[in-house]
């Protein structure tokens, strides 16, 4: 038979379906701010260009206001009315990106990334982590304190830290079963870790330090500049 | 041309033509989906079914896309593009249901899944959308959806509605209304452009299928014709399964290019309501005529009985004969209809004049355009439009005043919305906000009721600034120095006092028009329904003069039409100062020419008015009436008094499809042919005369409207024996010297005509006035106009604005469209749209029943919250008999073009306990 698609089935969790939608929306004074910074950049004429920051603007907004990061759709519609674009299209952008929340999360969006190599690096472990502090079962869900809602991503283009969990708008990277553990309590305790690499490794430098171009370490001062090139 | 080589044949193409469209031109089929060859659809080249190979490129290319360069070889049947075009087929039909189970067998896409051979699919399904019948005319069934987005550029490129879109991503990907809403409750409007779109049977009407949403219904026979409702024209298919139309499709005719609105393809199925006559009806003896009484018009046997043809036509004529012979030709009036063919115009027209023996003739144009008709003939001496709408779409500026297209004329409107995409600027004033003032660079909600302040001062401003065109004056106009003159009293900042648009406003308004390479200026009720509409129009026409922005590509002067033959009906003369062709009956050379070609003495004194008529009938001079397809009862303003006239005639025959409110007071009722049941001409707003043609069989003893009024002729001693149509036209057509080089022949060759035509192998000519005008002098006049205030102006006691007009499901009086099924769906009830701001100050809400009164009635309505309605003002649309607006409408009168002032009147609102709609 056939079956209606829900969130479930693409966990992209855009769908409409039984949200409650709030009636009214509209921008405070630090997204008006933002707007106007993004607005500028585009030409007469061409302000629909912005449609991506604003939608982010009216996520942070929500963030701000009610602890949830998401789009309504009366946000999406004042998007439309703002750089004046059918609704439709806002609403076609907004369903396709899965950065935006087109339904209400939890206080902590945790954005595990599934693709190839942080699998084989180990995010089953993370998601396995993740469902016990949190008791989340699906994708896309929240959970039951109202803290954590939990997704699945593609790449975050953080493979070198791999296996990475992006909560929010910060990525924590090099995390295993464990560490992980650790950083969700420090959420839930009210606390924001410092992102990036959890094992302490700066950036995507090697574990333990420097493996190559060690021996150009103290050889004596740093040669001289070249000289100019002669003019033609 | 470019050459190249085609299938290993030396082939040409156009500058511009695709690889598809070149074979397609040489006879080789290339399967095609997400291209839909019709005009306003551009290629898209996403479904790849139309891929061929072309020699030294790696990869295919479709061919709806690709041009052809000088030189290129391409093969179409090549091993690899035939198996790439299979195997994307194989891909797509692994996803649908079954051809058996198909939604529609009969589809576009099964057709080439057949005619290719890959009907079957070796790849598992993905899982599939559920069905939406949300829509009452309308199907959604995704599951046979291939994400081609046809039905996005139907919705967002070629109606510009803007309600379909494509969301989610990837495997997820599905075309939406809105945001993912049932079909029924998104913003749809229902022109259907994407169910005539959708190659799939994923979108599909209704009424093809079972409850299973499989298709059931077949067309036996399909016949072209054109849509029965507003003036725009749209030519359309009817298909016909058993003598009833099953559904409707958009040809490609010029007027509407394949599109359609809600009206016209879905608002066919009036023609079989049970409400039909199908016999002709007498009064019963002794039921007396009131004029609050109601008929059901399911059971008119209370107040009728069944008579023959015989009987019914002996009992109109010999009333009509024995009024006129005890009181003279003065006691009678007839009512033609805008709704019938220049045929049955012309033919009516010449029965009051020759048989009735005056000229009382007139018909509903005496509500929409009189005025504007009369403010054209005083200054072009032409009452039709300039140019098509169509030349919206070569226009830089359109400037829409007074109209609501995407309601009246949603056809035309997607032609402005055509423009404004294509980067053509766009001005909106009216009172009310509409669907169109999303896309005006500026939107002018002024006072109701100040249009000549606002125009005024748009004249001033081209004046003081200089920005008229000085060569265009004074080659084409005279009487630019008194508008000059007078002008000067009209500056911007004391009209924006009047009219309540910002001074500065005005200016660049006026500085836009003005400057702009080519204007076009469209107008409707808005403008024409007042006290001063003929002023409203003359400050157009001036507007238009004085900045050159007529007879050029682009340009001109068009009033939207309402109905779908009243510029025929016109010009056909069903107006009683003029004889066809807009020849004045007081004018002893025209009036000893239609004498001659008559042969028959005539009336040389100006008939009657609509509402002068009215009044006549309470004066008791005139005592009989014949009313064919018109329905005052609900279209005539104060219709207390226009049914307490009905009710006090002596003799009223009403011939129409159903038994009407007029047809209650009716003496003899006549039942008559609906459009889809006759042959005729109509002429639509462009000044486009095109031919309609029988679609099914009339009901009953229905009968033809010309063999009526033929036999009624024949009942007041005219010796009439017209064979039909063609021979009416031929003699019509011989009076009119507008319809020179038009015969009944090139309109069945060609469909249609535009008038004027230069000559028989010529096409029409569509934009007009290119140099010079048909007045004695050769010269456009200008004639100035003062402010003056509506007939009835709020007060203490009556502190509101009333105005009425129509809504987009509902045409006229509703005799039609309240009768067909999805039309009354849709628009169920009569409602007054309020601002919510208004209700909020009232303590109201939306859905609440109120009291709206006049000095002249009142009516219960429900309320409904509309923005675009400016506080302290209602609407009401008129087509709604249990609640009808016009009980409550302002009967004063336009001096000159006798049009009653519609859309102003004083009125008040006063809150209905109602438990139904208490609030919770």
């Amino acid at each position: 038979m056939l079956e209606q698609k829900g969130a479930e089935d693409f966990g992209d969790g855009s769908t409409a379906d039984g949200v409650s939608q709030p009636t009214e929306f509209g921008f405070d004074a630090q997204s008006e701010a933002e707007i106007a910074e993004h607005i500028k950049k585009y030409p007469p004429g061409k302000q629909a260009s912005a449609v991506l920051p604003l939608l982010y603007i009216v996520q942070g907004q929500m963030r701000r206001q009610t602890g949830s990061a998401w789009v309504p759709r009366v946000a999406m519609d004042a998007v439309a009315a703002r750089l004046g674009m059918a609704p439709i299209r806002v609403y076609e952008v907004a369903t396709f990106y899965l950065m935006f929340n087109t339904s209400p999360i939890g206080r902590h969006h945790l954005q595990i990334c599934r693709t190839t190599p942080c699998w084989l690096r180990g995010s089953d472990a993370i998601e396995a982590a993740c469902r016990e502090v949190t008791g989340i079962t699906g994708w896309h869900e929240t959970s039951a304190d109202g803290l954590f809602t939990l997704s699945e991503v593609e790449c975050l283009g953080a493979c070198v830290n791999a296996p990475v969990l992006q909560i929010d708008d910060d990525m924590y990277e090099d995390l295993d079963h464990d560490s992980t553990v650790r950083l969700l309590e420090a959420f839930r305790r009210g606390e924001k870790p410092k992102p990036g690499s959890v094992t302490g490794r700066l950036t995507s430098a090697p574990e333990g330090g420097p493996t190559t171009l060690t021996t150009l370490q103290n050889q004596g001062p740093p040669p001289e500049p070249a000289p100019p090139l002669p003019a033609e | 041309m470019i050459s190249f080589e085609l299938d290993g044949t030396a082939v040409e193409a156009a500058s511009g033509e695709t690889l598809w469209q070149v074979a397609q031109r040489r006879g080789i089929a290339i399967p095609h989906l997400c291209y839909a060859p019709q005009p306003g659809y551009r290629p898209d080249g996403n479904c790849r079914a139309c891929m061929v190979e072309i020699a030294g490129e790696r990869v295919l290319a479709p061919a709806c896309l690709r041009r052809p360069t000088e030189g290129m070889k391409v093969s179409t049947q090549s091993d690899r593009a035939v198996f790439a075009r299979r195997m994307v087929m194989e891909l797509l039909v692994a996803d649908q249901p079954p051809r058996a189970g198909a939604h529609d067998p009969d589809s576009e896409f099964w057709r080439w899944a057949e005619r290719i051979d890959v009907t079957e699919s070796r790849f598992p399904a993905a899982r599939r959308w559920a069905p939406d019948t949300s829509h009452i005319a309308m199907s959604v069934n995704l599951d046979a959806c291939i994400q081609c987005g046809l039905c996005v550029r139907a919705c967002r490129e070629v109606q510009v509605n803007d309600v379909i879109g494509m969301a989610y991503r990837n495997a997820a990907a599905k075309p939406v209304f809105d945001f993912d809403d049932p079909m029924g409750e998104s913003t749809c409007v229902a022109c259907g452009e994407c169910v005539q779109a959708c190659p799939t049977g994923a979108l599909m009407p209704a009424a093809l299928l079972d409850d299973a949403q499989q298709r059931i219904h077949y067309a036996d026979r399909s016949v072209d014709s054109l849509c029965p409702y507003c003036g725009v024209g749209c030519q359309v298919t009817y298909h016909v399964k058993q003598d009833r139309i099953l559904h409707v499709d958009g040809r490609d005719g010029p007027a509407n290019r394949r599109r359609l609105c809600v009206k016209g393809r879905f608002g066919y199925d009036y023609v079989t309501h049970p409400h039909r006559l199908t016999v002709p009806l007498i009064r019963r003896e002794g039921v007396p005529k009131r004029a609050d009484d109601r008929v059901d018009p399911a059971n008119p046997w209370t107040h009728f009985r069944e008579a023959s043809w015989e009987e019914a036509l002996d009992r109109a004529g010999a009333g009509f004969a024995r009024i006129r012979a005890a009181h003279g030709r003065g006691a009678l009036a007839g009512f033609g209809s805008a709704k019938g063919s220049n045929e049955e115009a012309y033919l009516f027209q010449k029965l009051v004049r020759l048989g009735f023996g005056n000229n009382n003739v007139d018909h509903c144009t005496r509500l929409c355009h009189a005025s504007s008709v009369a403010a054209l003939m005083e200054g072009l001496n032409s009452g039709a439009v300039t140019a098509p709408f169509a030349a919206a779409l070569d226009a830089d500026v359109i400037f829409i005043i007074g109209a609501n297209p995407s309601v009246n004329h949603p056809v035309a409107a997607t032609f402005i919305k055509n423009a404004v995409k294509r980067g053509a600027k766009l001005i909106v004033a009216d009172p009310r906000g509409q669907a169109l003032s999303r896309l005006a660079t500026h939107a002018l909600r002024f006072t109701p009721g100040t249009d000549v302040a606002l125009i005024n001062a748009l004249l001033h401003t081209i004046i003081a600034e200089g920005l008229y065109d000085r060569q265009y004056i004074e080659g084409y106009t005279e009487g630019f120095e008194a508008l000059r003159e007078r002008i000067a009293g009209f500056p911007p900042e004391r009209m924006a006092e009047v009219c309540g648009v910002p001074a500065e406003t005005l200016r660049e308004v006026a500085r836009l028009y003005a400057t702009s390479r080519a204007a076009i200026l469209f107008w409707g009720m808005g403008i024409s329904q007042h006290v001063h509409g003929t002023d409203n129009a003359r400050c157009l026409i001036a507007l238009a003069l004085i900045t050159g922005q007529i007879g050029r590509t682009g340009t001109g002067l068009h009033p939207l039409r309402g109905q779908n033959n009243v510029q025929g009906a016109s010009d056909a003369g069903l107006i009683p100062m003029v004889f066809p062709d807009y020849q004045p009956v007081d004018d002893p050379k025209v009036h000893a020419w239609f004498e001659a070609f008559w042969q028959a003495e005539l009336d040389d004194r100006r008939g009657l008015t609509v509402v002068e008529i009215m009044r006549a009938v309470h004066a008791g001079t005139i005592r009989g009436m014949y009313v064919e397809g018109e329905n005052p009862a609900m279209s005539d303003p104060d219709l207390n008094h226009a049914r307490t006239a009905l009710a006090e005639l002596e003799h009223l025959v009403v011939q129409d499809l159903f038994l009407t409110e007029t047809a209650f007071h009716a003496d003899v009722v006549l039942p008559a042919s609906a459009f889809a049941e006759k042959t005729g001409t109509f002429t639509n707003t462009d000044r486009r005369v095109q031919l309609a043609r029988p679609v099914v069989p009339m009901p009953g003893d229905a009968r033809q409207d010309w063999w009526i009024i033929q036999k009624i002729a024949r009942r007041l001693g005219l010796e009439w024996n017209y064979a039909g149509p063609a021979e009416i036209f031929a003699e019509m057509a011989a009076s009119m010297p507008a319809l020179a080089n038009i015969t009944w022949e090139r309109l069945e060759r060609e469909g249609a005509v535009t008038y004027p035509v230069d000559a028989p192998d010529k096409p029409g000519n569509e934009i007009i006035f290119g140099s010079g005008f048909p007045t004695a002098s050769g010269r456009a006049r200008i004639v100035p106009a003062d402010v003056a205030p509506p007939d009835e102006l709020p007060d203490s006691d009556f502190d509101m604005v009333l105005s009425t007009g129509r809504v987009l499901e509902h045409w006229h009086t509703g005799s039609m469209t309240r009768r067909s099924v999805a039309l009354d769906e849709l628009e169920p009830e009569a409602i007054a749209f309020l601002a919510p701001r208004e209700l909020a100050r009232r303590g109201l809400h939306a859905g609440a029943m109120i009291s709206v009164e006049t000095r002249r009635g009142a009516i219960e309505i429900k309320i409904r919250a509309d923005r675009d309605v400016a506080p302290n003002m209602i609407f009401i649309p008129f087509c709604y008999a249990e609640a009808a607006a016009n009980l409550l409408t302002n009967p004063a009168l336009d001096p000159v073009g006798k049009i009653p002032e519609f859309k102003f009147c004083a009125a008040r609102i006063r809150p209905l306990a109602s438990p139904l709609y208490h609030r919770s």
